[in-house]
């Protein structure tokens, strides 16, 4: 049905209630990109069959959801209203796994110890959803309900006060919704961190014959995919700030028109946001005359390329006129002057997913939580080398340790904790020392890394510095679009001083010149992406300049990463004989008879790797 | 090699998004989700029907990863580049299959069963070291694991 008024969409929502009626259960098997790759798909098909073999089809609600976040734990099943939470279930035999659910604990209302989540700090297993560490001390606005609700049924977000914000926004003044936004502090959630109300406000005030409001979902940052979470869980959040956004910017000025830009890489993405849009024209939420406000609005989909640089504002922009994604200088701004040389508005997925909550619950509310310069909350990917992985939302201005040691649960394997890499490769690193900072967009800026699209990378003992910035100065390299000089020449000279150093033959003035070479590009670049592009190199440089040192002056890699500087050998005291590393040894190099120390031939070892990473006995030995 | 390709197939594409040059990159996405590359002839004909130069084209066809202009095998096997999968060895995982598959990285085996490439970050990170096969992903993939995975797609026919 059309929704033409708060009275209809109170009336969805009673509907789809009442819909609900006589279920006492509801099982929520997740659906996001982690666990779908451990087969959580076929789980719930499984989990339907016992449902209906059991006849208990009337009593409980089976659906799939968006991402829970903690996607290492995959499959993820959470029974409601009781909240248990199941975690790795079935990964091996997905029938028993059904049977087990529902016969144990959907029939007979008992717990299966095997799937309970238990803390790898205090060997507890526990039960309640909301009592594990991980998401204890999380507070969800973006990912409100992500992990909740189907994403592919409108009805289920308008359930869970969904388009409430809209109804109540197309009864502001546009004006009011762009204070409100500002009183609110949202900043950015992409990667720059500019105010979101002072962009709405310019493009408003902008002239042109049309307005334009892009959704950037082109998430290229590697280790970030909070962005692709938001849009595959719970993608009528997207779709409703855009709209907030587009009466507050274009209502009573010039039509407006709507863009989601994704990236290629997510097709799960692109199949739920076209449902949702889909959807949304349905029921008189998109299109003409929305709610029957005389607004028009409507928003289509692009799919990205496969090219990092398009998540940069005006390269984007360019790719969806149809040309090759190359940025321009920003003397001109696109709010006034963006796509096709109109007023545009471009917010990050997570930015728009704020906005709902802003205008429901109010801008003092948002304001209240996080520090004096950064409001709300933010979406972390916590990932590398701690034992708790998956996607974190906290509030603003928490201490970098407690999300790295509480929340990730400390670093796995009981190695010793190095750093953490923060903002992909526009950021940089940041050391044991600097763990208590709050972390905010000011903060992690003034110890030299950024926020950027919120991807926290945590780094062990084995983890090299050096090449870590080597890896950030190849990615760009390959992504740099070639346009100004100095970012292109000045990556590739920066890769061949990497290449030097990472083989020993590196010298110190070889730092010197990456230093000069960092700052020149920071100044001359033309976009972000030059500009910051040397931030990994300057930041290692200024944090853990002794390894570069151990590299040139010692010919050594003290991590033990490096493949030109390091050699493999076994520790005769620690082999156990298992024969493990000669059966995967891939150029037969690893030999050694049961039961008896093995050896490695160096002539024919490729420093593969793949005796190290096999042993169980840590017998493999590389320096 | 050159494909035979169906014009027809190409000119429904063009209509499907009303003959608008300003479509041109969702266009050659369409026409490679059917050919798994970008066939000359069907880039010759958006160049006709559209009147976009040809060079316009090949610009957009190189610059943009996504596109090939060179035809790619049954199963297209993207390593995971991004910064938690290579701190979790998945440089070591793209050297495993090299060696496996007997190929370099963008290049496709003879019988154009399986090509390679590495991707920067599929936003699975969680799950590192990550390798995508075509729309599948898998997580904690180990050199062991390497092998099983191309002996279970050379055995698939779908």
């Amino acid at each position: 049905m059309k929704i033409n008024s708060l009275a209809d969409l109170e009336k969805v929502k009673a509907q789809a209630k009442s819909g609900l009626a006589g279920v006492e259960k509801t099982v929520i098997v997740c659906g996001g990109t982690g666990c779908l790759s451990y087969g959580s798909a076929e789980l719930a098909k499984e989990i339907e069959k016992q449902i209906k073999a059991k006849k208990i089809r009337a009593k409980v609600l089976l659906k799939m959801s968006g991402c829970h976040g903690f996607c290492e734990r995959g499959p993820i099943v959470v029974i409601e209203p009781e909240g248990v939470y199941y975690q790795r279930v079935g990964r091996r035999d997905k029938e028993k796994a059904a049977l087990d659910i529902v016969e144990q604990t959907l029939v007979q209302g008992q717990l299966i110890d095997e799937f309970l989540y238990q803390d790898p700090v205090s060997k507890q297993k526990i039960v309640d959803y909301v009592k594990i560490p991980f998401y204890a001390r999380q507070k969800r606005i973006a990912l409100r309900n992500s992990g909740k609700i189907d994403p592919s049924n409108i009805e289920e977000y308008i359930a869970a006060d969904g388009y409430t914000a809209l109804a109540k926004a197309l009864k502001m003044k546009p004006e009011e919704i762009i204070e409100e936004i500002k009183k609110s502090g949202l900043r950015g959630r992409g990667g720059g961190g500019y105010p979101t109300g002072r962009k709405w406000e310019s493009t408003r005030k902008a002239e042109g014959k049309v307005k334009y409001i892009i959704c950037n979902g082109d998430e290229g940052d590697p280790g970030a995919f909070m962005d692709r979470s938001v849009m595959e869980g719970d993608p009528h959040t997207v779709l409703e700030g855009m709209i907030i956004a587009a009466y507050a910017i274009s209502s009573g000025k010039a039509p407006a028109s709507g863009y989601i830009y994704v990236r290629h890489e997510y097709p799960l993405a692109v199949k739920n946001l076209t449902k949702a849009i889909e959807q949304a024209r349905e029921y008189g939420l998109l299109g003409k005359n929305i709610m029957g406000s005389g607004f028009d609005f409507d928003i289509r989909i692009n799919r990205g390329g496969g090219a990092f640089v398009c998540g940069e504002s005006s390269a984007l922009m360019r790719s969806l006129e149809g040309k090759v994604g190359e940025p321009r200088a920003k003397y001109i701004h696109a709010t006034d002057k963006g796509l096709w040389d109109e007023p545009t508005n471009l917010n990050n997925v997570e930015t728009y997913a704020c906005v709902p909550e802003i205008i429901n619950k109010g801008a003092d509310w948002f304001a209240s939580i996080g520090t004096k310069g950064s409001k709300g909350t933010k979406v972390f990917s916590l990932v590398g080398k701690v034992n708790n992985t998956g996607l974190v939302e906290v509030p603003m201005g928490i201490p970098l340790r407690e999300i790295v040691f509480d929340i990730g649960g400390g670093i796995r394997r009981g190695k010793k904790f190095k750093a953490v890499q923060t903002g992909g490769p526009s950021g940089g690193v940041i050391p044991e020392k600097l763990m208590d900072i709050p972390v905010d967009f000011d903060e992690l800026t003034r110890v030299g890394s950024m926020m950027g699209s919120g991807g926290l990378i945590v780094m062990d003992e084995n983890d090299c510095m050096v090449d870590v910035a080597q890896y950030f100065v190849r990615f760009l390299e390959e992504e740099s679009c070639g346009k100004c000089v100095p970012c292109r020449e000045g990556l590739r000279r920066l890769r061949e001083i990497f290449a030097r150093i990472t083989s020993g033959r590196g010298v110190m003035e070889d730092l010197i010149l990456l230093e000069e070479l960092g700052m020149a590009m920071k100044l001359g670049s033309l976009c972000g992406l030059g500009q910051t592009a040397a931030n990994p190199v300057l930041s290692t440089l200024k944090y853990f300049r002794e390894e570069y040192e151990a590299h040139i002056k010692e010919r050594r890699c003290p991590a033990g990463v490096c493949v030109e500087l390091i050699q493999y050998s076994i520790d005769a005291k620690k082999c156990t004989g298992c024969q493990l590393c000669a059966k995967n040894c891939p150029t037969g190099a690893a030999t050694g008879e049961k039961k008896k120390p093995h050896k490695i031939d160096l002539k024919k070892c490729i420093k593969c790797g793949i005796c190290y990473d096999v042993c169980k006995f840590d017998a493999v030995v590389r320096k | 090699m050159q494909a035979k390709v169906n014009l027809k197939l190409v000119d429904d594409v063009i209509k499907r998004w009303g003959s608008d040059p300003s479509f041109l990159i969702p266009m050659m996405q369409d026409i490679q989700d059917k050919y798994r590359y970008l066939p000359r002839p069907a880039l010759v004909r958006l160049h006709e029907k559209l009147n976009i130069p040809l060079t316009r084209i090949a610009e957009v066809a190189t610059f943009y990863k996504a596109f090939s202009l060179k035809p790619k095998g049954k199963w297209c096997i993207q390593v995971c580049m991004g910064t938690a999968c290579h701190l979790r060895g998945g440089p070591r995982i793209a050297d495993s299959f090299k060696r496996e598959l007997g190929i370099e990285v963008n290049q496709t085996t003879d019988d154009m069963k399986f090509t390679l490439q590495t991707v920067n970050c599929v936003g699975a990170c969680a799950l590192a070291p990550v390798v995508k096969v075509n729309d599948e992903v898998h997580g904690q993939v180990s050199a062991e694991k390497v092998k099983k995975i191309i002996d279970a797609y050379a055995m698939r026919k779908k």
